[in-house]
């Protein structure tokens, strides 16, 4: 087995066209880490020191000073957007991965000349920037009064991710095989039933793939969560962050720990996860 | 049948309502905005015509605006792709601790743009990391996002270090998909390593590429949250996008009308370079 390994990574470095020795590899890897490491280094050691350290942004703190983290967590703020992030995110991902499965199952199954024309409705939305038609949207929400709550954001974000994902479900039940279905609806089961035992079983990679790429993204949304979310008790994590740096005289790092703070949980979660968070990305992308 | 048929169909209904509520009527309204002169909440809107479009014309920051969409839409998507590709060609070749340099790279690409720029922020103000690192080799540093014409490019950068990553994972995955016995079969022929890759690697990661360049070009022409963060679109607009600009007009100006009228121009035109981009890639896999 040892040499079975052996071999197939000699093969790959042959197949790359590298025959050469391997520590210019491990020079380019440590230089490529550094990179992408350094801004969060130098973030980090800004939010450890106090505001009137004057050591320079690569150097550790004089002093190392948690004070920053502390009166970020007191002041209440950070949790607050990090729990109204979290709801925003978790409602996002759930109802959207119902609304699309469920219209993914007749777009898929049935295919009239009508419903071809509901599926070209979802494609031919998907490519719309959303920040494009601002001004509609706004003034949608404003008519609605959904603005000022959790559930406009909520379903502005649906509405943005929907299209997609309703693409990424078509695709997928199509390649389910119809002889399940069809057992099933000889047995007697009605639609729903057929779609919850049958089809919403197998459907668990791509609702996986649409819960990351669609929950990254309303986690870190900000373009139209500044308009909706303008009550302080309502931001969000991306508003809180931004209303940290914008109000900042002197106190960089007090800034610097709330951000640390921010990115933190999703941080964490990609590190855990990472191979179904790349895996998903990948599945979104390539069609 | 029929019947079950028609059950089934009602399952799209919840998904299409909200598609039409919030993204097709609101479309459809900003078109109609636009040819309006309304400040965003009065009741009182006056129809003008095609003048806010005409004005578009003869607005400098609007123009810079586009100009640095444009920079900002195709400069990153090259860097991106060049930077991502070489990084899934150097990972390809598999050795130890590969994952951990995908980890890092990818990293940045989970972490929102708007936070990403404040993290920036530390790198290229004036007592920044980066003046600081140029200082040990005894170069003077610049105000980085003082002066736009360096703001912009430094934006760019920015974002296309962040998202690298996804680039690289998606050349990733399509290294992976090709066999190996295309490179056996060339290296048989005496095909220099130049010469596989450019005839075999290049050709077959096309629909790799394809996806790369049209996910990163619109991400990069609706760029938003890391102008905000970076530079907010200063110093006086020459850092501005054309996302930058809709907001700016409708939240500062208090000009709905003309904010929708550049929406609906940034509209058209990415619509536009997904549908060339999309063709031209289309026509190159049946050439394949």
């Amino acid at each position: 087995m040892a040499f079975k390994k052996e071999k197939t990574e000699e093969q790959s470095h042959y197949y790359a066209g590298q025959k050469k020795g391997l520590w210019w590899k491990y020079l380019l890897a440590v230089f490529i880490i550094l990179i992408y490491l350094l801004p969060l280094y130098v973030l980090l050691m800004q939010s450890l020191k106090s505001s009137t350290d004057l050591s320079s942004s690569m150097s550790f703190p004089d002093v190392w000073y948690f004070e920053n983290y502390i009166s970020a967590i007191k002041g209440g703020t950070i949790f607050r957007a990090i729990k109204n992030s979290a709801i925003i995110t978790l409602c996002t991902v759930v109802l959207e991965v119902i609304f699309a499965c469920l219209a993914a199952y007749p777009l898929s199954r049935n295919d009239t000349k009508w419903n071809r024309f509901i599926r070209s409705i979802f494609m031919g939305v998907m490519m719309i920037p959303p920040l494009t038609i601002l001004v509609g949207v706004y003034s949608v929400l404003v008519s609605i009064s959904a603005t000022n709550s959790y559930w406009g954001i909520i379903l502005t974000n649906i509405a943005f991710g929907l299209p997609m994902s309703v693409f990424l479900f078509t695709n997928f039940i199509g390649s389910i095989p119809r002889d399940l279905d069809e057992a099933s609806i000889i047995d007697g089961a009605n639609v729903l039933q057929t779609f919850f035992h049958i089809i919403l079983p197998q459907l668990k990679p791509i609702i996986a793939t649409v819960v990351i790429i669609h929950g990254v993204a309303a986690w870190n949304e900000y373009a139209y969560s500044i308009y909706i979310l303008q009550k302080p008790e309502l931001q969000s994590i991306t508003l809180c962050i931004k209303k940290y740096f914008s109000s900042v005289t002197n106190d960089y790092s007090g800034a610097a720990a709330a951000a640390i703070l921010a990115i933190l949980p999703l941080t964490v979660v990609y590190l855990i996860l990472q191979d179904s968070f790349v895996q998903s990305q990948v599945d979104s992308a390539i069609k | 049948m029929r019947k079950r048929n028609m059950q089934m169909n009602m399952l799209y209904l919840p998904a299409l309502f909200v598609v039409l509520l919030f993204v097709l009527y609101p479309l459809i309204r900003s078109f109609r905005m636009s040819f309006y002169n309304w400040n965003g909440y009065s009741p009182v809107k006056m129809f003008i015509g095609f003048d806010n479009y005409k004005n578009l014309l003869s607005d400098k920051n609007f123009a810079v605006s586009f100009k640095n969409t444009l920079l900002y839409g195709f400069g990153s998507t090259i860097l991106q792709n060049i930077l991502g590709l070489s990084f899934a060609l150097f990972l390809n070749t598999k050795f130890k601790g590969h994952k951990v340099v995908r980890t890092i790279v990818y990293l940045p690409v989970m972490i929102s743009g708007l936070i990403m720029g404040y993290i920036m922020y530390f790198m290229v103000r004036n007592q920044g990391a980066v003046n600081e690192i140029l200082g040990w080799f005894s170069i003077t540093g610049l105000d980085w996002m003082g002066d736009g014409n360096v703001g912009r490019w430094i934006i760019t950068f920015v974002n296309s270090w962040q998202y690298c990553g996804y680039c690289m994972v998606i050349y990733m995955a399509g290294l992976q998909g090709i066999s190996r016995q295309y490179y056996e079969a060339a290296a048989i022929d005496g095909a220099t390593s130049w010469k596989s890759f450019r005839y075999i690697t290049l050709p077959l990661l096309i629909p790799a590429m394809s996806s790369a360049i049209v996910i990163n070009l619109i991400g990069g022409l609706k760029l938003y949250d890391v102008v905000v963060s970076l530079s907010n679109g200063g110093p006086n607009y020459m850092t501005s996008s054309l996302s930058f600009y809709i907001n700016n007009r409708y939240l500062s100006a208090e000009q709905a009308g003309y904010a929708s009228a550049v929406g609906v121009v940034m509209f058209l035109f990415i619509m536009l370079c997904s549908q060339i981009l999309n063709g031209y890639f289309r026509k190159k896999e049946v050439e394949m």
